[in-house]
């Protein structure tokens, strides 16, 4: 809790968290400290509390009990030095707006008033831009950009303000394998070269595994925080899934199996071959998982 | 449409008559007014995509004019009221309202019927219902005009005081939300502005063709430029030649201005939708 004042503060630090949506417990009695400059992956099957965490460190779901500290001060909204990239909307694609205009809106956006930039403003968009790879692209209209090309302009987004945390809600939700690694690859070079903390949900272990430094794995209200060996075993899992779960290497690759179904895959095929049985047990923590190959 | 075709001492001649008419100087002015409000507010209402609330506005709009000279009062401020009242429930409601469409067209069809029940009572005043429907700039005096233009100033100023954290709101709720902008808020701010330019909006074409002004000239500009600035200053643009060049058709053909300026709209939108497909394809 207290550390030295020459060590860089945590990003973030809980103390006997639970987080409740509509009376409901997401999350229970959760404690952990995220360290500063970190790439911690979050993953949990849809519901386990993914995206209510991100929003309870930006403030905007206040502890049913117990405390989080977002670098050294209480969560609190309209945090600077957080970085937020919300799960994509569609109808983002839908918008004929620049894509400069897009990351530019985020300038200053709290503030009354029209929405001019001075020259300050347009070289921190300019610089975000930069960091990314997306000047050009930037010119285009957000509809005529593909969905990798607009993810990168949502981490130029998050990265106004220079942020120290970034929270990055499913970042590779419908990309193709392709593009996921662009993307992966881009956040783990603005980790290492700004020396920022990152939370990077995922429903996929895979794709993130060369990248991060620990795992914050979420399921049944409960959260296991460490290195991959540490927390993807099947202990650790059977506890989080409230059910035998198996973890498999093949060639590299970690699947997390319950009985021969994949859980991160198998999202949506649970209702073709076992009706009645075990299947019930995942099958409700899974109901509403998006399918990353689908 | 014989006057294109005559020399142009004539035309010029015509051109400073149609002005010399009390009505017609009301009727060019007030469409300017508006014009701007309309071309602005729609900007950020197309971009938003709350370009139904638009139309739904209006049409509690008739019901709040046809009760307002029920009453006795003046129809423009029963307008105003309806709408304003309408739009600050309508962004209450928020998210939970934006998903009902069956609702909002059932509530739109109350309205509309509750209105003509209204017209029903005070029979005196039916011609007044085109002139609500379908607008009557021809018809707009003084007095309204300088009501149409406080009423302007009011919502464009507004809208400036907004517009940042508006934009904002529009793009990226939610990290407009983690970054401190109440999103309620400038819902309801949004939408209070919104009625205001609808009623502006009826006074010239009608409370069926607002779109015409609001959506028309907005979702052409934003077809032909990505910009902010450009796409606003053109949505205004559009929206302003589009109305004056309504009432001179209008003026010169005798048929009705709504009818012009919507063709107009149309017209400019179609263009502009072509004009961007093809860019993107070639």
């Amino acid at each position: 809790m207290n550390a030295p004042m020459n060590f860089p503060v945590n990003a973030i630090e809980t103390q006997g968290l639970t987080l409740a949506l509509g009376g409901r417990p997401v999350l229970q009695d959760v404690s952990l400290a995220i360290r500063a400059a970190e790439f911690v992956g979050v993953l949990g099957p849809n519901g386990s509390g993914k995206t209510t965490l991100m929003r309870a460190v930006l403030g905007l779901v206040p502890p049913a009990t117990g405390t989080i500290r977002v670098l050294g001060a209480p969560a609190a909204r309209g945090n600077a030095a957080i970085g937020y990239m919300p799960q994509v909307r569609g109808e983002l694609a839908n918008k004929r707006l620049s894509g400069w205009d897009f990351v530019a809106s985020v300038v200053r956006g709290h503030r009354l008033g029209l929405p001019l930039l001075d020259a300050a403003g347009r070289r921190e968009v300019a610089w975000a831009l930069d960091m990314v790879g997306a000047r050009d692209l930037a010119r285009r209209p957000l509809a005529e950009t593909s969905g990798g090309e607009r993810q990168r302009l949502l981490l130029a987004q998050t990265l106004i303000g220079r942020p120290r945390l970034l929270l990055l809600d499913e970042p590779l939700i419908s990309l193709d394998p392709a593009h996921q690694r662009a993307v992966v690859e881009l956040v783990k070079s603005l980790q290492t070269e700004l020396g920022i903390a990152v939370l990077f949900s995922a429903h996929e272990l895979n794709p993130l595994l060369g990248a991060l430094d620990r795992v914050l794995y979420l399921g049944g209200g409960h959260a296991a925080l460490g290195t991959v060996d540490e927390v993807i075993t099947g202990p650790v899992l059977s506890r989080l899934y409230d059910s035998a779960i198996d973890v498999v290497h093949v060639n590299g690759r970690i699947f997390v199996m319950s009985g021969r179904h994949d859980m991160e895959h198998d999202a949506h095929r649970h209702d073709d071959d076992h009706a009645h049985g075990h299947g019930h047990t995942h099958a409700a923590h899974h109901r509403d998982a998006a399918h990353p190959h689908a | 449409m014989v006057t294109a075709t005559r020399m142009p001492p004539t035309t010029a001649t015509r051109r400073i008559r149609m002005l010399d008419y009390d009505f017609m100087r009301h009727a060019f002015a007030a469409a300017a007014i508006v014009a701007v409000v309309a071309g602005l507010v729609g900007y950020f209402l197309v971009l938003r995509g709350q370009t139904f609330a638009g139309h739904a506005l209006a049409h509690v709009g008739f019901t709040g004019a046809t009760g307002a000279v029920l009453v006795g009062a003046s129809p423009l401020a029963g307008l105003v009221v309806a709408t304003v009242a309408a739009g600050v429930g309508m962004g209450f409601a928020g998210e939970r309202l934006a998903q009902r469409d069956v609702a909002i067209g059932m509530v739109l069809s109350l309205a509309l019927s509750l209105g003509l029940l209204f017209l029903h009572f005070f029979t005196a005043y039916a011609t007044q219902v085109t002139a609500l429907l379908f607008g009557n700039v021809l018809a707009v005096d003084v007095d309204t005009l300088w009501v149409l233009l406080a009423l302007g100033v009011l919502s464009l100023g507004a809208l400036g005081v907004i517009a940042r954290p508006l934009l904002f709101a529009s793009l990226q709720p939610e990290l407009a939300e983690a970054k401190g902008v109440n999103l309620r808020i400038f819902a309801v701010l949004f939408l209070a502005i919104v009625a205001v330019a609808t009623a502006e909006c009826a006074q010239i074409v009608g409370v069926l063709l607002v779109f015409t002004l609001m959506v028309g000239p907005a979702a052409a500009a934003q077809r032909l430029t990505s910009r902010i600035g450009w796409g606003l200053a053109l949505s205004a643009g559009l929206a302003l030649a589009e109305a004056w060049g309504g009432i001179a058709l209008a003026y010169w053909t005798d048929w009705p201005s709504s009818f012009w300026i919507t063709a107009l709209s149309a017209a400019v939108y179609l263009a502009a939708a072509r004009r961007s497909t093809m860019s993107r394809t070639s």
